[in-house]
């Protein structure tokens, strides 16, 4: 999938991949998509809530090898 | 009076009307009103433990990322919270049975070990609290949690707003120059409509 920015959120662990991720998408335009890799396993649900709350579109989650893929389209 | 009786019927059939079409109507505005209306938290921080930093600023600082507006009321130990520096927080495992005590360095067997050290024992060496305190915060870095410099940090730049209990500043002897700047000193009177009209008040 394509995407405009790229978040490293490997390590970080609750809230630190919400909170970047916020301030990554802020500095983006509407309609550009964020990626974001992190290995919290608690993040898959919360980007889902992240996403439903901030009306900024979750494209796609997935998991391989421990790692977590998140596409996020801005608001 | 020949109008009354016509005047009843009319009334029964808007009456049979208005249940049917209220509820649906009512229901979607609230709905509508809901959807619109920015979602507000309003959190009492009451600790000054380096472990209890955490919850105020880790849900502050992630409600603020979701668009909601916060507000902190720092009080009694949580004025240790709002000091320029916060890096001399500590925590204590005595008398705290909830607190798990283990070791963050050398091989997985020995980072399980649960270090059941009896009160008695912390009481009398002198430093266990330092001790444990640089040990919580070594395991802190090792599982990649943000430091609570950090997390404030963010929590400020989101536009969380810190006010703080200006009878406990006289009561502990602070002056507002221990303090970070850019925060309203004011009393219950003033926090208390701000809990009154939030979504979530929660006393930590």
């Amino acid at each position: 999938m394509n995407f405009d920015k790229e978040l490293d959120a490997r390590g970080l662990n609750c809230p630190l991949p919400i909170l970047r991720a916020k301030k990554a998408l802020a500095e983006m335009t509407s309609g550009q998509v964020l990626r974001i890799i992190a290995t919290d396993p608690g993040s898959v649900k919360d980007f889902q809530a992240f996403a439903k709350q901030t009306g900024n579109e979750l494209l796609s989650s997935a998991e391989n090898n421990k790692e977590f893929e998140f596409y996020i389209k801005r608001k | 009076m020949g109008a009354t009786p016509e005047i009843a019927v009319i009334d029964d059939l808007i009456r049979q009307r208005l249940d049917e079409l209220l509820p649906a109507k009512i229901e979607a505005k609230l709905k509508e009103i809901q959807e619109s209306k920015t979602p507000s938290m309003a959190i009492i921080a009451t600790k000054g433990t380096l472990d209890w930093a955490y919850p105020p600023f880790i849900l502050a600082s992630t409600a603020a990322a979701l668009g909601w507006d916060v507000t902190i009321f720092f009080t009694f130990y949580g004025l240790n919270l709002v000091k320029k520096d916060v890096s001399d927080l500590k925590v204590s495992p005595l008398g705290n049975p909830g607190m798990p005590m283990k070791m963050p360095f050398g091989p997985d067997w020995f980072k399980g070990i649960n270090w059941n050290i009896p009160n008695i024992v912390q009481a009398g060496i002198p430093g266990f609290e330092t001790v444990a305190t640089s040990l919580m915060q070594q395991t802190i870095k090792n599982n990649g949690v943000a430091s609570i410099a950090e997390l404030r940090e963010l929590s400020r730049e989101a536009g969380v707003k810190f006010v703080v209990c200006q009878m406990t500043v006289e009561l502990f002897g602070f002056s507002h120059d221990d303090f970070v700047d850019d925060m309203d000193y004011v009393g219950a009177a003033s926090f208390l409509p701000v809990a009154q009209t939030s979504d979530v008040c929660l006393f930590i």
